[in-house]
């Protein structure tokens, strides 16, 4: 009986329901009482008539304005008798919109626990019929601690997810098709909705907004490929060089490296873009070592910039890669080795048959999950070079700007709000379907049951 | 046979040598930390390298010196922030992990894939439609609303617990089930008591996100001084106006800043493998 498709048990229900269980779709709760689960019907009925304020209290007024996003602008009159600009409300934008995806929200919710009421008041009728066991509220009760223990456990953290994440992000996708700027910001201006403008804005409309979307996009994926790559190579032979038999203090050695990383990235990479300024200390020892007799640019020209990111990068990822690759290391079964030395296999083709395959293999969906995380590697930007070096043919964004600063900058400093969600909106569906995709195929992934 | 043993000493001594001048390298700017902390002279930039006099005043002038950077007010606010979002991150990161590692449900794919790709969605889009909902509930720029945002994504980070989860024997499971146990009893009972190290790995996690985060204090607290965390705080140390008097007292406080977090951090990171590589590894 639980097989049956959603649909089917809502047509049961309206067509060979009981007068009680049909009751239940205007009055909810009122099959379930029927068949004396009092407790659960008497909730039911209760979240009806919670839902039903909320609706009429709360939900109405701003979800009538959705369409709009409000209609009257806050307005100020002169009161000649006080002498001052007096300030009437008006619509809030902002507030019509972030309530009413809250209100849609648990309109959604209403919805799956008014089906959930109609489905048990249709199995209780059914059970009933044939004179089946009706779990009463108790039994209801210590199911949670065992058949459905899964839904005890995640309701708490679902909840944070939807609230802090899910609806957050439905409410910047909506952004992204209204005209939320600098000069429309509540609560004294309107925003409203404005299409497709943003993406063809960026797409074929604005040209230094396309030419500046574009320019950061090649940047980033260039950055994204080189940051990861430079990291998963280097990292591997420095974690291979340290595994090496011959290496002594194998656990000192791991630790100066985990040391460097350890330090907040706030700190180190202040601490090294200010030894990278003209005057900063980098300059000053190879002016004392006589390498150069002028300070060399390095966060002031683009090209130069770029290679400094590249490089500070690695001292910041190499070290993790570092620690992942010594762990995949140490689990590579001993047989394996032993058995190709039997072989007469010498260490470089041992090294290249054995090591390398397995190393890729286990570390293959982690590298998918760097290369995201590179992808939108704010920090190492923003922290070391703020985006710059500046320049004039890019809106609002520098020549190290990956699209992730650049939104930020957008929404912090210009408050460019639907902008920046267009440009999270496209990140997110690129980086998102591709990760998926490869995700879901990784072996790793799929077999993930099977590791246990 | 001889000149094997000697190729083989140059060949170690050559790698040893590789390995430690890249440590040195690495430990350099974390060297350079120190000592900028410990110089007497002020200014971000110095002609020559090695300071002229060394003090204790910059950590003495950190503490005391309270009128327009309050740090122990802000070590204060950090920790509680820290310490709040430390336990709500892990009560939840530990439910996730169970249910998504021993439980089996319809949805159990569907809800492991979303989470997947709703971690994609760069964090601080989201952090901008909690600022502006905070602030219609007027919690804007408190400290429980930093709480909130850093725990509040709890549910997407449970592949470490997760994998370590998965290497804890079903038959256990099982055993316990056959003497009448419910799946409650056995999270309780069973799997937390057997998974104290991952527990202290999230925690660990959990406590030192908040501490080292810039990005999302920035935007929840603006310009409220008052509330700032750690990092948040001292960078306002090194602003254009405030650099050369506060430099090497920003440098004090990123010592002790530092100095948990490196701790905590080499606690930590045997079990950084398990969670990177998930199941593949068993370990």
């Amino acid at each position: 009986m639980r097989e049956n498709s959603k649909q089917n048990v809502l047509i049961c229900a309206a067509a060979k329901g009981s007068l009680w269980t049909r009751l239940s779709f205007a009055v909810m709760g009122a099959g379930c009482i029927r068949h004396k689960q009092y407790v659960r019907g008497l909730l039911y009925l209760l979240t009806q008539i919670v839902f039903f304020f909320f609706f009429k209290n709360f939900a109405l007024e701003y979800l009538s304005k959705f369409n709009t996003l409000g209609t009257e602008t806050q307005r100020k009159v002169w009161n000649a008798e006080l002498q001052i600009f007096q300030r009437f409300p008006g619509d809030n934008s902002m507030l019509i919109l972030l309530y009413s995806v809250l209100s849609l929200a648990v309109v959604v919710v209403f919805v799956c626990i008014w089906y959930a009421n109609i489905r048990d008041s249709w199995y209780a009728q059914e059970s009933a019929r044939r004179g089946g066991h009706i779990d009463s509220f108790r039994e209801d009760l210590r199911s949670l601690t065992h058949e459905r223990f899964h839904i005890t456990l995640l309701s708490m953290p679902m909840l944070t997810l939807v609230l802090f994440t899910l609806l957050p992000i439905i409410f910047m996708i909506l952004i992204a098709f209204t005209n939320f700027d600098a000069d429309h910001q509540p609560p004294g201006n309107l925003f409203t909705w404005v299409g497709m403008t943003n993406v063809t804005d960026i797409f074929l409309g604005n040209e230094i907004k396309t030419n500046t979307f574009f320019g950061l996009l090649g940047w980033t994926i260039v950055w994204a490929i080189l940051a990861t790559f430079t990291n998963y190579i280097l990292g591997m032979l420095l974690a291979v060089a340290i595994n090496s038999k011959l290496v002594k203090l194998k656990q000192v050695w791991r630790t100066c490296f985990i040391i460097a990383i350890a330090i907040p990235q706030f700190v180190s990479l202040l601490l090294i873009s200010r030894a990278l300024e003209p005057a900063g200390a980098i300059n000053v020892l190879l002016q004392k070592l006589g390498l150069i007799s002028t300070p060399l640019p390095f966060l002031l020209n683009p090209t130069l910039a770029r290679i400094v990111v590249v490089v500070v990068n690695m001292w910041i990822g190499i070290p993790y890669t570092m620690m992942t690759f010594s762990g995949v290391l140490m689990n590579i079964p001993a047989e394996l080795y032993e058995s190709a030395e039997m072989d007469g296999a010498g260490p470089a083709r041992r090294f290249i048959s054995i090591t390398l395959p397995y190393m890729i293999f286990v570390t293959a969906p982690a590298t998918i999950t760097t290369f995201v995380t590179n992808f939108n590697n704010f920090n190492v930007i923003y922290l070391l070079t703020a985006g710059g070096p500046f320049s004039l043919d890019c809106y609002q964004a520098g020549k190290t700007d990956l699209l992730v600063t650049w939104l930020y900058k957008l929404t912090v400093n210009r408050n460019d709000y639907s902008l920046a969600s267009t440009i999270g909106i496209f990140i997110f569906m690129l980086v998102g379907s591709c990760s998926l995709l490869v995700y879901n195929r990784t072996g790793a992934v799929k077999k993930e049951d099977q590791f246990q | 046979m001889k000149s094997m043993r000697t190729r083989k000493r140059i060949c170690a001594v050559a790698l040893n040598g590789v390995i430690a001048v890249l440590a040195i390298a690495w430990l350099v700017p974390v060297f350079w930390l120190v000592i900028s902390s410990f110089r007497a002279e002020q200014g971000a930039y110095t002609s020559y390298l090695w300071p002229k006099s060394f003090t204790f005043g910059n950590y003495i002038r950190l503490f005391t010196d309270r009128k327009l950077f309050d740090f122990p007010r802000w070590f204060g606010n950090t920790m509680l922030v820290a310490g709040c979002s430390c336990v709500i991150t892990t009560i939840l990161t530990l439910m996730v992990a169970y249910v998504y590692s021993r439980l089996r449900f319809p949805s159990r794919r569907f809800l492991m894939n979303a989470s997947l790709v709703l971690g994609m969605f760069p964090g601080f889009m989201s952090i901008i439609a909690i600022y502006h909902f905070m602030k219609a509930v007027n919690l804007d720029q408190t400290l429980l609303a930093l709480i909130l945002v850093y725990s509040g994504g709890a549910a997407l980070n449970y592949y470490i617990a997760k994998g370590y989860f998965d290497t804890i024997p079903k038959s256990l499971d099982e055993a316990a089930i056959l003497d009448g146990a419910s799946n409650s009893t056995i999270f309780w009972k069973i799997i937390l008591p057997n998974a104290k190290p991952v527990i202290a790995t999230t925690a660990i996690n959990a406590f030192i996100n908040p501490i080292v985060d810039y990005i999302f204090v920035s935007v929840i607290m603006k310009d409220n001084y008052n509330n700032f965390t750690v990092s948040k705080g001292l960078y306002t140390m090194v602003d254009k106006t405030n650099i050369y008097e506060y430099y090497t007292v920003f440098c004090a406080g990123a010592v002790i800043v530092a100095i948990p977090v490196v701790l905590l951090f080499i606690r930590m990171q045997k079990y950084y493998v398990a969670g990177v590589v998930g199941g593949s590894v068993k370990g």
